[in-house]
């Protein structure tokens, strides 16, 4: 993997390339200059902040299940939003596995500051997780934090050598992918149901709804990030390579 | 000048330089590096235009839509990288055949 990000680019770096390269920024410096201040001039001209949104956002807050304004839109106002973002994450996950790029086989020399790390630091971040995922309802955080701070948790693992089990591989994997979304979907059905209306939560419940919605997606996003930087489809055979690297650690 | 409009111009900052370091390099590595510079950029414009007024609370909307940006864009850049180490691995070097023709 790292040769490949390493490959040389073929044109080769003679005082020519050089030359045209050098040519092309004088050209294009000036141009960019122009951009730039046409960018920042309509950004100096925009109009007084704008009242209307922001003020229906702060009215309906009553209704939303949550205290904090960003999360009652996120999973609340916009919630059509936030479902079809869960579902562009897995789209992407499909997609970068359905590429079929070689499993990546760094070997993680044994090192024992980055396994103390990893061991000390893991169950704190699994701790802000829960953290971010609950202050979401009253103040800044939420499930695409708390799912990003899972990830990360889930990355250092990786980095440190750690590999899904064979068993959790296959299935029980997708399960966790799909989790989130799923259980959107199924939350959506069941408001249409009650109030006659896609995601249209009843006020009374909108808190207990949310809360479902958003543990749940923090653990989908997690792992679908963390399977994002993985990168190749885990399966056994790459199992096979960690356990080989993992035995030659001991 | 107030913060908010300063943060913006900082954010086209980004944007511009972004957009030049996609343009002048061959390498898709670091044309991918430089999309998410540009990305940056944007999501501070809209970070920091979201309270323009002194006296007002900030506009939860735009905030809303940077966090659901981030992730998207955290996903289309891992896709990218895959589809880069894909092209590499097929024609053995990180750039498009049409600037490998010059």
């Amino acid at each position: 993997m790292t040769t490949l990000i390493q490959a040389k680019s073929p044109i080769p770096n003679t005082g020519d390339s050089m030359n045209r390269r050098t040519l092309l920024l004088i050209l294009l410096l000036p141009l960019l200059v122009i951009f730039a201040a046409g960018l920042g001039y309509a950004v100096l001209l925009l109009p007084e902040q704008p009242q209307y949104l922001p003020n229906l956002v702060i009215e309906n807050m009553d209704q939303s299940g949550v205290s904090h304004p960003v999360t009652a839109v996120l999973l609340n106002f916009r919630g059509y939003d936030t479902l079809l973002e869960l579902v562009v994450l897995l789209l992407a996950l499909l997609a970068v596995w359905s590429l079929n790029i070689p499993a990546a086989r760094h070997k993680a020399a044994p090192n024992e500051v980055l396994d103390t790390l990893t061991n000390l630091l893991t169950p704190v971040l699994i701790l802000v997780t829960a953290y971010l995922l609950w202050v979401g309802a009253h103040a800044p955080g939420g499930a695409f934090q708390a799912g990003s701070v899972l990830a990360a948790s889930a990355v250092l693992l990786l980095l440190g050598g750690w590999r899904i089990s064979v068993k959790l591989a296959g299935l029980p994997l997708r399960i966790i992918l799909m989790a989130g979304p799923a259980v959107f979907v199924i939350i959506a059905v069941v408001t249409l149901l009650l109030e006659g209306q896609l995601l249209k939560f009843p006020p009374a419940q909108a808190g207990q709804f949310i809360v479902i919605i958003e543990t749940v997606a923090t653990v989908s996003i997690g792992a679908t990030l963390a399977a994002l930087f993985l990168g190749a489809r885990p399966t056994a055979t790459s199992n096979e390579v960690a356990n080989e690297i993992d035995g030659e650690h001991k | 000048m107030n913060p908010a409009n300063f943060y913006a111009l900082i954010g086209i900052g980004l944007f511009s330089v972004g957009l030049l370091g996609l343009i002048i390099n061959s390498h898709l590595l670091k044309k991918i590096l430089a999309i998410n510079i540009m990305g940056s950029g944007v999501f501070l414009v809209l970070v920091a235009l979201a309270k323009r007024a002194e006296n007002l609370p900030a506009d939860p909307v735009p905030h809303a839509m940077v966090i659901t940006g981030i992730v998207v864009a955290v996903s289309a850049t891992a896709l990218a990288l895959s589809l880069m180490l894909r092209v590499a691995s097929e024609t053995g070097h990180a750039t498009l055949p049409d600037e490998v023709e010059k």
